[in-house]
């Protein structure tokens, strides 16, 4: 019987769901809404994993073809495409680690001054999955994993909101909302360098700027149209001949190379619409808790929160971000030849967009046009060379052919890696 | 009736601005089916009514619904006063 349960649990599709049925029912939902909520995370869970063998398979011929082409490793920064591909591994960890992570969170907001409720459920999901990963390559595993990994997830739901907050003020003109999405770092590095070089008075907002790109913020296209130009780049390199007699079966290899580039995008997308289907009975059930138990509490809300306030800022941030990140990688090639085992970070399209764009918005509120070009361009370089740095502590995950993207996750994930390796 | 918010990955905002008119329609006493989703999935999801902030509100204006195009994302009042406006329901009433 108990090994009956223990399979039950151990199967990360059913604990996610067992998560959302707690929560359906302390929010005394009616029994065809607890069916209904607990069935469709289930499914969530199974999306999820079928979009990361899609995002996957595509990803593994980018990597032959690149290595293939330039002899050394390259990397896809894509928290979606990792978290898919960790969660085959870490499911149950990450699962745990995520419900009492939330259950920390609210306690932090409860007794301490910091009062935050962080209502981005993906990622509190990517970062409980990489605390998981990072825990278990240090050594740290069952009870004391759980316990140090939710404490730790709550720790950030909490901390990365408090440290946005003063230029979240500024931004919003007011304090009653908080900032949850894990690039904090780079946002408040980028309002740091925007208050050294600029001028708040002088927003970008005062100038006009063509707004012909925000097709962009389509995520699917955006993904399709950067991997493409890349899956071609390296489909040159590696060669026509190697492209079509190894990997293609014979299909014209530029064809094969934008194929696999809009399969990666098609991965992504159903890698999307199963975490939507994750969260959408947890995050309510959570908000719900949290504001009965924190009152007081601001909710920190997903990135695009400060778009509408400097939409000029979200495009220039964009471009600026994303020109530092092929100057990173640049940077990156030309020091491979003397550190063989360094690995290339690639131009990750959805991290310069979404974060880039965020720490536009925030270089312009510290430092008007200048900030939110200089900003946004430290930003680019520190989320090419923070991955770097990540991947040596994520054990096992550290060979895939993608990685975290955005600052935070690396953040955390390379403090408490470096500080495990201290005990092993 | 379905409302259908939108963003570009469908994950964090538009879920917060549905959780919002959720709340507003129960105030309202207005039955809806809400949903969030990204925007390449909006182009294939038949609704009657599109939620937007402005930066990407006119990437829905072809969509063949009404759209509410939103100046922030945060602001409860905002959006109350333009669900209204297209659902018919004084505001004085909410």
């Amino acid at each position: 019987m108990l090994k009956f349960l223990l399979d039950i649990l151990s199967v990360p599709a059913v604990l996610v769901g067992l998560i959302a049925m707690i929560g359906l029912l302390a929010q005394k939902k009616g029994s065809s809404d607890v069916l209904k909520g607990t069935i469709k995370t289930i499914l969530g869970f199974i999306v999820l994993g079928g979009g990361a063998g899609i995002a996957v398979s595509s990803l593994s011929h980018f990597g032959t073809m690149f290595q293939t082409g330039f002899g050394i490793k390259g990397v896809v920064p894509h928290n979606e495409a990792i978290v898919a591909l960790a969660l085959k591994t870490y499911g149950t960890q990450t699962a745990l680690i995520m419900a009492f992570g939330m259950i920390a969170n609210i306690l932090l907001a409860r007794f301490t001054p910091l009062k935050y409720i962080f209502l981005t459920g993906h990622h509190t999901l990517y970062m409980a999955c990489m605390i998981a990963a990072i825990l278990v390559a240090g050594g740290v595993t069952g009870l004391p994993m759980v316990l140090l990994g939710s404490i730790l997830l709550g720790f950030t739901m909490v901390f990365f909101p408090a440290i946005a907050q003063p230029t979240m003020r500024k931004i919003t003109g007011n304090n009653s909302v908080g900032f949850g999405h894990f690039g904090t770092l780079g946002y408040v590095l980028s309002a740091w360098v925007g208050s050294l070089v600029g001028d708040p008075t002088k927003s970008t907002e005062d100038i006009k700027f063509p707004q012909g790109l925000t097709f962009l913020r389509d995520t699917s296209v955006s993904i399709a149209l950067v991997m493409g130009i890349l899956y071609l780049i390296v489909a040159l390199a590696s060669g026509q001949v190697f492209v079509e007699k190894e990997l293609s079966g014979g299909q014209n290899f530029i064809i094969f190379a934008i194929l696999q580039a809009i399969t990666f995008a098609g991965g992504v997308y159903v890698i999307l619409a199963g975490v939507r289907l994750i969260l959408a009975e947890i995050i309510p059930a959570f908000n719900g808790i949290a504001t009965r138990l924190v009152p007081d509490a601001k909710p920190a809300l997903d990135c695009p929160v400060v778009f509408p306030y400097a939409p000029n800022a979200v495009l220039i941030g964009f471009l600026s971000s994303f020109a530092a990140g092929i100057l990173g990688m640049m940077i990156l090639i030309a020091f491979s030849g003397s550190i063989p085992s360094l690995a290339i970070i690639l131009l990750g399209v959805v991290p310069h967009f979404f974060c880039g764009a965020t720490a536009g918005v925030f270089g312009n509120a510290t430092g008007g046009r200048r900030g939110a070009v200089a900003g946004p361009f430290s930003h680019g370089l520190l989320i090419t060379f923070l991955p770097v740095l990540l991947m040596p502590v994520l054990g096992d995950l550290g060979f895939a052919n993608t990685t975290f993207s955005d600052a935070d996750f690396c953040g955390v994930g390379i403090v408490l890696g470096n500080i495990l390796k201290l005990f092993m | 009736m379905k409302i259908l918010v939108c963003c570009g990955s469908g994950l964090g905002s538009s879920f917060m601005i549905e959780l919002n008119i959720k709340k507003i329609l129960q105030e309202m006493q207005v039955e809806a089916e809400v949903d969030h989703t990204d925007l390449s999935s909006a182009a294939a999801e038949k609704a009657d009514i599109y939620v937007g902030t402005r930066d990407i509100a006119g990437q829905l204006l072809c969509l063949g619904g009404r759209v509410i195009s939103l100046n922030s994302m945060i602001d409860i009042t905002e959006l109350r006063e333009k669900l209204g406006v297209v659902l018919g329901v004084p505001v004085g009433k909410v």
